[in-house]
């Protein structure tokens, strides 16, 4: 038995180290490639116009930060700013949409509370042709059209059925007992819902709010069919640089980085949050 | 006597309301975003499918008229219509089966025993993150141009010198920038498969006889399966609306190379402005995908449930 466990180690240990260095350098050369258009993107904002188009393209070259500071002074934090009120205020929506409706269908479950659910998640996955047009017309009717209020409202629709979900699953691994308890004290609803669920899904509620942030931050079909000007968000500004500029290579890959920094910070911190987020709680 | 019955009746009368209030009470948190729901989503689908029977154009005031199925005979004898269906499903067929594939072989290699798991993930899913028209734009005119992009330059040795990928490839160079921002998505899915593996069922494996590849076929893939499945259904839902790197890198075109149905939906709907037209494409996508996800979320999700109960 230890001779059997000590010859297993053995193994182990003498084919171990080629074979991980060999998958090592395969896997890195993997990552490599797909992170290399991310790199690529970061030099050639860190480059001059000239050096970023160039042939044969700029490898060597002295970083600067000019392109930062050209669009930074220049007009991309208007839509900057469009795009934090968008899904800053769309993601708090949901969550005080989306918290009580969680509760019910976690907690103190309703008749029907699975087709209520895939009544939920069945209006994530409509096309945007299914509402489009109607939306379309009665936000121009109402001059709501260019106004980020509208914008709040459409990501708050796009993302309410991901946040009813995702707090769902986490919501059911609270004990019941705790309820119970909290009910026997005499703890209404709200104070249930304050002192004990909110403090007990933090985490939860940190994974409703990267996910709504990606879907939000990065959307383009409503932002550029719905607003124009005053209301346009970041992916907007980077339409403009597809025709009239010229060749401003430098400058949009700075504001290609700065436009997709915030997407890219929150999902690497929260990255255990990601994954469950993405699936709708089904993987943990 | 007959006041004790109809103080027991008074006693059921109020069980009930009790037990109505009660019902009503859990139902009230459900109510607002039940609401929401509705109003923006549930009645612009019927008013959706009230414009689908009318003939409508923004641009010519006064155009409203009922037309019956004209609309959805339209769509029936409509080349374009015809092409974008096409297109949807090639581009959704081929990038998922291709981000599965990858994502698999990925996920494998960060399972196993490399140096730097942790960076290798975290660098792995930088493409899932970043917005799409910005990294749509990145490979347009900083790695796919012909004149000034990295790829032609470096592909000039293999005879391929300067050519204009994003033009002569259009499909395959969508299919490329969204297999490279959905593999990192199927592989983070599929590696949490993996990771609930019990290494030691391999390792027995193993000192049974089996090869690497028996083991991965016979254990390992049989329980990433529903994972892979889920992957599959979540990322399809996503990519047959894929809008943003078509506009940003083809806008559809050359012709409707790449016009899938959202894109031939937003240049009907808002460069044609033919409301009716539109709005009969939005049914028929709505009946379809409606059907897919339905079925397939009930059944994958019901696996999942399964297994979490065990």
């Amino acid at each position: 038995m230890s001779a059997n466990a000590m010859r297993g180690n053995t193994r182990r240990a003498s084919s171990f180290p080629t074979s991980k260095v060999l998958w090592s350098v395969v896997g890195w050369l993997v990552v490599f490639i797909f992170f290399f258009p991310v790199l690529w993107m970061w030099l050639e904002a860190l480059k001059t116009e000239p050096q970023a188009a160039s042939s044969p393209p700029t490898v060597f070259f002295v970083p600067t930060l000019m392109e930062f500071q050209d669009v930074l002074s220049g007009d991309f934090p208007p839509f900057f700013i469009n795009s934090a009120i968008a899904s800053i205020g769309s993601t708090l929506l949901v969550l005080v949409l989306g918290l009580p409706a969680a509760y019910a269908l976690a907690i103190r479950p309703v008749k029907r509370t699975q087709d209520v659910l895939f009544f939920f998640i069945s209006t994530r996955f409509l096309p945007f042709a299914a509402s489009l047009v109607p939306l379309y017309l009665l936000a121009r009717d109402l001059h709501l059209l260019d106004n980020i209020f509208t914008l709040v409202l459409i990501y708050t629709t796009i993302n309410l059925p991901l946040g009813v979900w995702l707090l769902r699953s986490f919501l059911l691994e609270i004990p019941h007992d705790l309820f119970e308890a909290a009910r026997v004290d005499g703890a209404g609803f709200l104070t249930e819902l304050t002192r004990i669920v909110v403090p007990l899904i933090a985490p939860g509620i940190a994974a409703t709010s990267l996910i709504c942030l990606i879907f939000s931050w990065n959307e383009f079909f409503y932002a550029v069919n719905f607003t124009s000007s005053t209301a346009a968000t970041a992916p907007l500004f980077l339409v403009s640089f597809i025709s009239g500029r010229g060749f401003f290579y430098a400058k949009l890959a700075a504001a290609a980085t700065l436009a997709s920094l915030p997407v890219l910070l929150a999902g690497w911190i929260a990255q255990k949050q990601l994954i469950r987020g993405l699936t709708l709680g089904a993987v943990k | 006597m007959g006041s004790v019955a109809s103080s027991g009746g008074v006693r059921v009368r109020t069980a009930a309301s009790v037990a109505r209030r009660d019902a009503w009470l859990r139902r009230l948190p459900l109510l607002p975003a039940f609401v929401y729901v509705v109003l923006v989503t549930q009645i612009p689908f019927v008013l959706t499918i009230y414009y689908s029977f009318h003939s409508w154009n923004l641009l010519k005031p006064g155009s409203f008229r009922f037309s019956g199925l004209d609309n959805y005979a339209a769509l029936l004898t409509d080349e374009h219509i015809r092409t974008a269906v096409l297109n949807t499903v090639v581009l959704t067929v081929s990038v998922i089966g291709i981000s599965i594939a990858l994502g698999l072989a990925i996920a494998s290699l960060l399972n196993s025993e490399v140096f730097g798991k942790g960076v290798m993930r975290t660098l792995m899913i930088a493409p899932f993150l970043i917005m799409p028209t910005a990294a749509a734009l990145i490979w347009k005119d900083t790695l796919l141009n012909p004149l000034f992009g990295l790829l032609p330059y470096l592909l000039t040795p293999f005879g391929l010198g300067r050519a204009d990928l994003v033009n002569q490839h259009p499909m395959a160079m969508v299919v490329a920038v969204e297999v490279w921002r959905w593999t990192p998505f199927m592989m983070l899915i599929i590696l949490a498969g993996l990771q609930s593996q019990n290494p030691e069922v391999l390792e027995a494996a193993r000192v049974d006889g089996a090869n690497a590849f028996q083991a991965f076929r016979r254990i390992t893939l049989p329980l990433v399966r529903p994972f892979i499945e889920l992957g599959a259904l979540l990322g399809s839902l996503f990519v047959v609306q894929t809008f943003d790197s078509i506009y940003m890198l083809t806008y559809g075109g050359p012709g409707e190379d790449t016009t899938n149905v959202p894109f031939l939906l937003y240049k009907v709907a808002f460069q044609g402005f033919d409301i009716g037209q539109a709005s009969a494409i939005g049914v028929v996508a709505v009946i379809l995908t409606t059907v897919v996800a339905t079925i397939g979320l009930r059944t994958l999700f019901s696996i999942f449930q399964v297994e979490a109960r065990r």
